[in-house]
């Protein structure tokens, strides 16, 4: 008998045998996430008024296909996905839709977006689900009988058309329409899946929680990414402070490996250090190898994805359930019994902040996201979306307040703690002076907004600030650029085809001239030769008026060339100014690229 | 309804003024070492110097319209003022190291743009223009190390009779400058080589310089900075590259040279141990503000300053060589920093956006 080793006991010796590699900077953080991560997950109240975002992802906003006064199921679909890139919204309750409006949602600026209101019924009735792969035996989750072996019937177009249709998108933060990245590493024949499970930033536990008590959920949705894209490789990515989470999915796995090669999955526990969950520091952890700048995974071979969205993808094949609620870490030191919560899409933020018990007298910020680059909630009455993976809420003395900024001392810890090798020392100094062209020299565009450098700086200037500030004002000076430019280019199209109608017109007139002279010399010389004379003076004339012509349109093209060089401010240009511009085209093709996948 | 604020919202883990604190801190052992070599007149020099110190400070950011108070409080003219008490000779007069402070504060740092803004390392300008302008007061008024004292007969001072000499320029009776003070260790050995009056060995056997590492009194007073040194390298308060390749440097250089000749090159332990090395790698070239701030550049940084002190203990006008080394570097800290950029995650090693040099 060939009988293979516990999977305890290989994966030991994986680890044992397992290089990782390490990346630049980084900065150890104390965790507090044993604040919220021994409860159970708890499930919240269906509020009496859901507020659902229709842009709740990144791209296209999805179109609402329903009408004020409609009722609606949980479940059922109130936006298709109106794009490429884009994804559907689904209503997470039953009830009455009572508005299409404008309300504030959870953003950073305190935008506001378009949502459907939704008054709840509290029947929480269904729409019907059609999983793809059918469980009619029991509705109990323990009892539903799901085996690797069924989903190796499924093609990965059924599978990534299921994903689509349940509006999943990456719950990591990215939000980008899960189906669509799946997609794209499928054409580009990805073969390396890796599962970010860092959840590197303190106080946030939803991922953690999730794979301690649901890690069968997070398994059978890896399973079934990996099946999508045929990928050979494997690797979770989780970080050693999850010894619990790491058992979890260990013991679950277990049964997936030996009985089943190709679904090879390894966990691997990388080193607890701040921002090790970010994208490009796991991939370099895991694999040593660098995403290229304004490039993007896919490009070496490898695609990632978040455990949450793991789990949202097996609701959607296993249950034919959307994407209507997600797990929330809801913390800090003003929240009497901190825990996880798993909330429906919509749900206004106060009332899950009251579920978990607000202590209003401790209250001094309420932060979306970690405490590294999460944002301060511009209200508690925005709702909750599939970005939502943590409100923190902190008493007084827990965060920052920002104290007075003094000047750079030139120390460089922010360099020395940059996971990216950036040196936001310089790039603080340009963007301070709006010197954008020399703030993209030191590669702004390559910083992810970690924070480190904010958090070590001891002068405590907030360098991420300046460097979103130069970011936007990139964009919108190339915007406004772009705006111009094709100003530009239709002024010079309008031009060139009103020289152009002019020519022709002339031309004509010309042909015209031209016939009738000839009509005339031709009549001329039947009647010179009625008259018996042979001699032809007319060819002079006629080669004159030739003449003529072609300087006519020599003028007219002189005039035009005249014309174009006095428009462009860009025809005078040495060539290293050329070069400049050519250089921050390139970028900004290349920036526009990579923000569309 | 509740402070708005950009993340990251973590409280940050040290402030300028708690940086300076703790480095200050950190120069006690060395301090204490040098008081007990040199006599209390090293704590003399402390003490006016961050009188004069917080003094010039106070009145120019009054004169800058800054807040006095918040800058005074970043602890950096302390700092300064501490590394230039211990510098100056230990029976130095007072106006020595006010005019000291004076050059140091107002001209170096504030004049400049103040914290933050200096090319030159205050506590070096200080040091150089009063080594140029006030040579032999900056040069004889060492006091002799406690370990000779006793051995040549010396006679030392109480504090009370420093304060009067450093004040006043009052001795008690029957005492003489000459027979206070000595020539320091660097100072014996660059005379006798360049004289070519005595060989390494001899001096030696005279016993008034060699100690048991480097110069006498002054490898303690060394080995008390290279140990706050090594803590502030523990604590992360500087990164290594500095003071290891200066170290490094120096070290590497007197063995090469000093393997060639013996007779008139001391050993590389005896300039790692003698003079100010040791404050000078840890405490002086680390002065983030002027040095280089790239991993790279970092190193060629401190091995400039390494070789330069080699250069000029050995061959220069001057027995010791930390101030001019530091702020000659100093000068190239931007052009290092230009050209030792790191490669940035995700970019070829060879591609660099360098052909707009302004």
């Amino acid at each position: 008998m060939n009988q293979p080793l516990p999977t305890s006991i290989t994966q030991t010796i994986k680890e044992t045998l397992r290089h990782l590699w390490s990346f630049p900077g980084g900065i150890k953080l104390s965790g507090h996430k044993s604040l919220s991560n021994h409860q159970p997950i708890s499930t919240a109240k269906i509020a009496k008024q859901l507020i659902i975002p229709l842009s709740q992802h990144i791209g296209h906003a999805s179109e609402p296909i329903v009408n004020v006064g409609d009722k609606v199921l949980k479940g059922q679909i109130l936006g298709y996905a109106s794009g490429p890139v884009s994804a559907p919204v689904h209503a997470s309750g039953s009830g009455t839709v009572v508005a299409i409006e404008e309300h504030l949602i959870p953003h950073p600026s305190g935008l506001s977006a378009l949502c459907v209101f939704i008054d709840t019924d509290g029947y929480e009735q269904w729409v019907e689900c059609s999983p793809l792969i059918s469980d009619s035996s029991s509705t109990d989750d323990k009892q539903r009988t799901v085996t690797h072996q069924s989903i190796t019937t499924l093609s990965h177009h059924q599978i990534n058309q299921q994903i689509a249709n349940a509006g999943v998108v990456g719950l990591g933060g990215a939000l980008y329409p899960s189906a669509a990245k799946l997609n794209t590493a499928e054409k580009m024949h990805t073969d390396t899946l890796i599962i970010n499970a860092a959840e590197c930033e303190p106080y946030i536990t939803c991922d953690d929680v999730l794979m301690r008590q649901r890690p069968e959920e997070v398994i059978l949705g890896i399973l079934l990414l990996k099946k999508v894209i045929g990928a050979k490789k494997c690797l979770i990515g989780i970080e050693n402070n999850k010894p619990e989470a790491y058992q979890a999915l260990l013991n679950t796995i277990s049964g997936y490996n030996t009985s089943h090669t190709e679904a090879q999955i390894e966990i691997v526990q990388v080193p607890t250090l701040y921002p090790a969950g970010g994208e490009k520091q796991l991939i370099q952890v895991l694999t040593g190898r660098e995403v290229p700048s304004q490039g993007l995974p896919m490009d070496i071979g490898i695609i990632c994805h978040n455990v949450a969205t793991a789990a949202a993808v097996y609701h959607a094949v296993y249950r034919g359930e959307p994407l209507i609620s997600r797990i929330v870490t809801i913390t800090g030191g003003a929240i009497k019994q901190p825990q996880n919560m798993e909330v429906p899409l919509g749900t206004p933020i106060r009332d899950i902040l009251n579920q978990a018990g607000l202590d209003e007298d401790k209250v001094e910020k309420i932060i979306m996201g970690g405490p590294m680059m999460g944002f301060s909630l511009p209200s508690i009455d925005t709702p909750v979306t599939k970005a939502t993976n943590c409100i923190l809420v902190s008493e007084k003395d827990e965060l920052a307040t920002p104290p007075p900024a003094m000047p750079c001392i030139r120390c460089a810890r922010c360099s020395d703690s940059c996971p990216m090798s950036l040196l936001p020392q310089q790039m603080y100094w340009y963007a301070k002076t709006r010197d954008l062209e020399k703030v993209q020299d030191y590669n702004i565009f390559d910083c992810i907004e970690c924070g480190c450098c904010s958090y070590v700086c001891p002068s405590n200037i907030p360098l991420v600030q300046y460097f979103r500030y130069a970011k936007t004002e990139i964009w919108d000076d190339e915007r406004e650029r772009n705006k111009a430019n094709i100003a530009r280019d239709r002024h010079e199209f309008r031009k060139e085809r009103l020289e152009k109608a002019k020519q022709a017109k002339a031309e004509a007139a010309q042909l015209r001239k031209e016939k009738l002279a000839k009509k005339k010399a031709l009549d001329a010389e039947k009647a010179k030769e009625k008259e018996g004379l042979n001699q032809s003076n007319d060819k002079p004339a006629k080669s004159s008026s030739a003449d003529l012509i072609q300087e006519a349109i020599a003028r007219a093209k002189a005039k035009k060339a005249q014309q174009q060089s006095q428009k462009k401010n860009t025809d005078n240009l040495s060539e290293a100014q050329q070069k400049k511009i050519d250089d921050v085209n390139e970028r900004r093709r290349k920036k526009t690229d990579s923000e569309e996948i | 309804m509740f402070l708005a604020q950009s993340s990251p919202f973590l409280k940050p883990e040290l402030s300028v003024s708690k940086m300076m604190l703790v480095v200050t801190m950190l120069m006690i052992p060395g301090v204490l070492t040098a008081t007990y070599v040199f006599g209390y007149g090293v704590l003399v020099n402390i003490f006016l110097a961050i009188i004069f110190a917080l003094t010039f400070e106070a009145i120019v950011l009054y004169l800058r319209r800054r807040p006095i108070a918040v800058y005074l409080n970043d602890k950096s003219a302390v700092l300064t003022a501490v590394i230039i008490g211990v510098a100056l000779p230990p029976l130095a007069p007072w106006w020595l190291t006010f005019i000291g402070l004076f050059f140091a504060i107002v001209i170096a740092k504030q004049l400049y743009g103040g914290l933050g803004y200096n090319t030159f390392n205050p506590a070096m300008v200080a040091y150089a223009i009063l080594l140029i302008s006030f040579p032999a007061e900056m040069t004889t008024y060492w006091q002799t190390p406690a370990m000779l004292a006793s051995q040549f007969e010396g006679q030392t001072l109480s504090l009370l009779e420093t304060i009067n000499f450093q004040l006043f320029a009052q001795l008690p009776a029957g005492m003489t400058i000459d027979a206070l003070t000595s020539a320091t260790p660097l100072d014996i050995v660059r005379t006798a080589v360049l004289n070519g009056s005595a060989t390494i060995d001899e001096i030696h056997s005279e016993g008034n310089a060699f100690g048991m590492l480097g110069g006498i009194g002054t490898e303690w007073v060394n080995l008390a900075f290279l140990a706050g040194g090594l803590f502030m390298l523990r604590k992360g308060l500087i990164s290594w590259h500095i003071p290891i390749s200066l170290l490094a440097t120096l070290g590497f250089l007197s063995l090469l040279f000093g393997s060639f000749e013996l007779d008139s090159n001391p050993s590389p332990l005896f300039h790692l141990f003698s003079g100010a090395t040791m404050l000078g790698a840890f405490f002086i070239a680390t002065d983030p503000v002027t040095a280089s701030t790239t991993p790279r550049g970092r190193i060629i940084y401190g091995a400039g300053i390494g070789a330069l002190i080699y250069i000029i203990r050995t061959w220069g006008g001057y027995p010791d060589a930390i101030a001019f080394a530091v702020l000659l570097m100093n000068m190239c800290a931007p052009l290092l920093d230009y050209y030792t950029q790191p490669r940035v995650y995700g970019h070829k090693a060879d591609e660099r956006d360098d052909e707009e040099i302004s």
